[in-house]
Parts: structure tokens; sequence; C-alpha cells
């Protein structure tokens, strides 16, 4: 932006930035005070953080979330992949309802695809716990990485698979050599937003948790209940941070090999 | 060489390629010429594996390729858009081939060798695709696919995505390098100038079908269809006592009205093209135009609205089959 526009549109730009931001630069900022209260500024402290890490309950919930996070990141991932590329042989017309489904519960309320979750959990008796919250949160993380590995698939340059089989490559050696290093970028970012969904879900979790599958934002959500605590806010500022890191993470893979072109890993 | 024996392409229920059989020598350069549509690259991707003929044989050497999947024929394709790996350099974009062939180490590097200083790439082969020139890059394409020695190559519209000038000089590179390879190529192309120029025999194809085979010469001296007639090189086409035929604008002469002219009519335009000049002429009792060419040395002044005869000798007529 140039200083020509209007000044008017750089002051619009900064309320809605404070609009956003400000809630969240409230709890980091809280997160270092020293003060028990958040009320008051006392003074700057790293104490909540380190009493954090000697709470047996977080680093339970910590625990629970990185196993029920890497789990369903690694089954939805390969599941995600591999319906993308299964679906590029299937007719145009189907293609689009199948397409249409995968992607549908990016759409579904999260309210609703826990209780669907947990109904059909039910039905089943499956005991509620981390294994179920893997299942749920695998559901849900297919379809981003099947958005962006199709993102990714259909941005590849034409007729490159059938140049590597006109070079004389079969059907495995296209896809190893050619077509799976063009779409590795698309599957580590799809790998990445699929970590950082099942680390931030609460909604879904909270519905098909159990007693001995405490996530963190579970955690967070019963602690608030009973007031705001620093430890609360040293919490989410580390998720925060961590999230925003994975994101961009997951741009500069997708962007990777791009050349030049920018491409937002967010096509929805 | 390869032989295309009542090849017919169906698609949806409409037929994309009538039935076609053609012998391709050993050596030769063949072109498929043809506005787009007409099916020449089908024809092409036939050959190639990537489709089907619905009905037909393909062979290659006497073998029947027509079941093989593309990986297996020994042929290989330049694609329009050079479809080079991103993910690879030029060097490991022409390996390839010869990894998935399993060939040794060391004549894997004499292949590359060669085929980099055949192209003029030899300085470039460290470079990723994206760090090359339209041109480079199709040279990369050209080297890629010489350099596992097929017996055929097909290149579809090769020079199709590059700017005039570039497209002049690797068209004479082509033909350079055709020679010196002594190999067949199966050429498609829309640009008539370059089927002139590069083949040795050109199939003109419009929507689906055969209208000519011959040699530049041939087709250029000689068309047999109105479409061949038109398509390549400009061409007056008149009709009398129900047949037609063609006059080249080179063999129309522009005389003076009252010496016996074949046909009268007025100079809609003078047009200068440096070594060449040409009159549009609208015809007095045919609503159409024809158009003269004189070389340099007609230094006669027309003026635009001028009466013009227009005569031609009778053995300039080229009579067109129905």
């Amino acid at each position: 932006m140039k200083s020509k526009n209007h000044p008017l549109l750089g002051i619009h730009s900064l309320l809605v930035m404070i609009f956003i931001y400000l809630p969240i630069a409230f709890i980091i900022a809280y997160s270092f005070n020293s003060s028990r209260l958040a009320a008051d500024w006392s003074g700057f402290t790293f104490e909540w953080y380190v009493s954090l890490f000697n709470n047996r309950r977080v680093m339970e919930a910590l625990s629970n979330t990185l196993i029920i996070a890497l789990v369903s990141t690694v089954v939805s991932t390969l599941l995600g992949t591999i319906a993308a590329i299964a679906i590029r042989k299937v007719g145009r017309k189907s293609r689009a309802g199948i397409g249409g489904l995968l992607y549908l519960p990016i759409i579904i309320p999260d309210i609703i695809m826990g209780l669907s979750l947990l109904v059909l959990f039910t039905q089943f008796h499956i005991p509620p716990g981390k294994f179920t919250i893997i299942i749920a949160h695998i559901t849900f993380s297919i379809s981003y990485v099947y958005v962006i590995v199709t993102t990714r698939l259909t941005g590849m340059k034409g007729q490159l698979e059938e140049a590597a089989q006109d070079l004389g490559a079969d059907a495995w050696q296209t896809f190893r050599y050619v077509t799976l290093p063009q779409i590795m970028p698309g599957i580590i970012s799809g790998a990445i937003i699929a970590f950082t969904m099942s680390l931030d879900d609460f909604m879904v979790s909270f519905f098909v948790s159990g007693p001995s599958s405490t996530t963190l934002p579970i955690y967070i959500y019963g602690q608030v209940k009973r007031g705001i605590s620093p430890e609360i806010n040293a919490l989410c500022t580390i998720l925060i941070v961590v999230s925003v890191t994975l994101i961009f993470l997951a741009q500069f893979a997708l962007n990777r090999g791009k050349g030049q072109k920018k491409q937002s890993v967010l096509p929805f | 060489m390869i032989e295309l024996s009542g090849v017919e392409k169906h698609f949806a229920g409409q037929v994309v390629v009538h039935p076609l059989s053609l012998t391709i020598k050993e050596g030769e350069f063949l072109t498929l010429l043809g506005p787009s549509g007409c099916g020449k690259t089908t024809i092409l991707r036939m050959i190639a594996g990537f489709e089907h003929p619905s009905k037909g044989k393909i062979l290659l050497d006497g073998a029947d390729l027509t079941s093989l999947p593309p990986n297996r024929r020994d042929l290989n394709l330049v694609f329009q858009h050079y479809a080079l790996f991103p993910h690879m350099t030029v060097e490991d974009n022409i390996a390839f081939g010869l990894k998935m062939k399993k060939l040794p180490a060391k004549e894997q590097q004499e292949r590359i060798q060669e085929a980099v200083a055949m192209t003029q790439l030899t300085p470039l082969v460290k470079r990723y695709p994206h760090q090359l020139s339209g041109g480079q890059q199709q040279r990369v394409a050209i080297a890629r696919a010489i350099a596992n020695k097929p017996k055929v190559l097909l290149l579809d519209e090769p020079l199709g995505a590059l700017d005039l000038q570039l497209r002049k000089n690797l068209q004479s590179e082509l033909k350079h390098l055709q020679r010196s390879l002594g190999i067949t190529f199966v050429y498609v192309t829309h640009d008539q100038e370059e089927a002139m120029m590069l083949s040795d025999r050109i199939v003109i194809m419009n929507s689906g079908k055969v209208e000519q085979i011959g040699t530049p010469r041939e087709i250029y001296a000689a068309p047999t269809t109105l479409f061949s007639a038109t398509f390549v090189g400009e061409n007056n086409i008149f009709s009398q006592d129900g047949r037609l035929f063609a006059v080249r604008p080179e063999k129309l002469k522009a005389v003076r009205t009252e010496d016996g002219a074949k046909r009268i009519g007025e100079v809609l335009d003078v047009l200068y093209l440096g070594s060449i000049h040409k009159l549009i002429v609208q015809l007095e009792d045919e609503p159409m135009t024809v158009s003269i060419v004189f070389d340099f040395t007609d230094e006669r002044p027309w003026q635009v609205g001028e009466r013009v005869g227009v005569n031609w000798n009778a053995e300039d007529e080229v009579v067109i089959g129905s």
C-alpha cells in the first residue's frame, strides 16, 4: 500500500487489526504478568510457564494432545492423499460428487460433527477415550489434506506423468519419481494443517473424550470455569505460537518448488 | 517403419479420426498438418500409446504395438508444452528415460553428453527448467527424447509456444538434427509454412479426414482437394462450367481490360510487401476477390479503383476434384 491512499483507510485497517488481535495480545501479555490478578500489571515473569511444566495434569493433557495429533495426522494424511490421487481416475461427474462429499466435513459445524460421532460411538459401544478422539480428528483432517493435495495435483503442470510414461516409466515409477515429488509440498502442508487442526480442536474432542483422555483445549476449558489463571494464559500463548508457526511452515512448504508463483495454503 | 492400418478413433460416439492407413518410411520427416481439432494430435497420441485406436492397428518395424502401453514403445514424444520435470535439473531430466531403461551409468553419461552437445545445452546441464527460457526448455525436451535413441521421434507442435524469431531458428535446427540423427520424425503442426519447410511428406488433415498426402512440392503445385488448395499457401479458386480450378496468385497476370482478359475486375487494394507486391481485385461477374502477386520487377503503378483484366495460362489451372 502506498501513501496515496485515503488516510481513513489506514485508520480503518488499524481498527480492524486491533479488533482481531487485541484479545490475543492480552492473553500473551498477561501470561508474563507476575500478579495473579488479571486486573493489574505488577511486573514481568516466566513463573507461570515454569509452573505449567511442573503441573502433572497439564503434562498429561499435553501428552494426550500430542499422541492424538500425531496419530490422526499420519492416518489422515495417508488417506487424504490417496483419496486425492484416486479421485482423478473417476469420471468428471462422479468426481464433483465425491469431491464435494470429501470437502463437506470442513463446512459441517463442529458441534454437529461432534454430536454425530458421539451418537455413532455410543451405537457401537465404543468407550470414549483417545481412540475415539483420534477417529474423530481423522474424519475432519482427511478433508483438509484432500483439499490441499488436490490443489497441488491440479496445479501440476500438464503431461508430466505422460512424459514419464513416454520415457519408459511404469505406473509405480511414474508415481514414485514424478507425481509424488510434485505433490510432496502439498502433502507436507496438508499434514501440518491436519496436525494444527487436531491440536486446536475443542468442540469435536469435547463430545467424544473420556475421563482419561483430556486434551489441552479441554483442560483449558475446564480450568476457565474456575476463573482465568495466569497458567492458562501461558498455555494459550504456547498454543498460539505453535499453531502460527505450523501454519507458516505449511504455507512455506506449499510454495516451495513453485517458482515465483505464490498460492494460499487455504483454498477455502 | 510405422504403419497405420485402418486406424480409427471415436470419442463419445463422435468420429475424431476417420479410417486412416499410412506408411511412414524410415528416416522420413512426415508432418501431420491441419487446423486445430482436425485429429492430428489424436493420431500422434495413438502412435505414442496415450490413446487407443477404436479400430485398426499400429505397427512399428513390423511389430504390432496397438496394445502396448506407452512405456513399452520404442518411440518418444516431444510434448507441446515440454512437460519437463520441474524438480529435476536438465541433466536429470535427460537421464530419466535412461534410468528407467536401467542403462549402465557410464553409457547414461555418454548419452547425456551426446544429447546436450547436439542441442547446445552443455553449459546449462545443472540448471532447473524454471531457470531456462522457452527455447532452452524446448531444447531440453528434445534432448530428453533423443537421448533414448528412439526409432521414431514424435513431435506435437513443439514450437507452438515460442515467438516467431525463435521458431525460425529452431525450425532449421530441427531439420538439421533430423538429418544428422537419421531417425524418423512424425511432426504435428497447424503452421503450413513450417510444414512446407521441414517435411519430406505432408499429410493434410481436415475434420478427422486425410485431404491429401504428398511432398511439399506436390501439395503446393497439385492440390487435389479444395481444402488443401486453400490451406497451404494462398490460392484463387475459380469455377467454370461446373468444375473448380485453382490458380496461384503468382500465376495470375494483371492486364489492361481491352487485351482480352479471362476475368475483369476492379483493384480493391495494392499491398507492398517488400520483395513482392500484391493486388487484391474484386471481380465484376462473380462475388469474389482474387489476389495477384508480382515480383519486384513489375513497376506498373496500379491504382485503387482502376479496372483491371485478370489473365492466366491454361496450364496453370489446377483442377480440384469435386
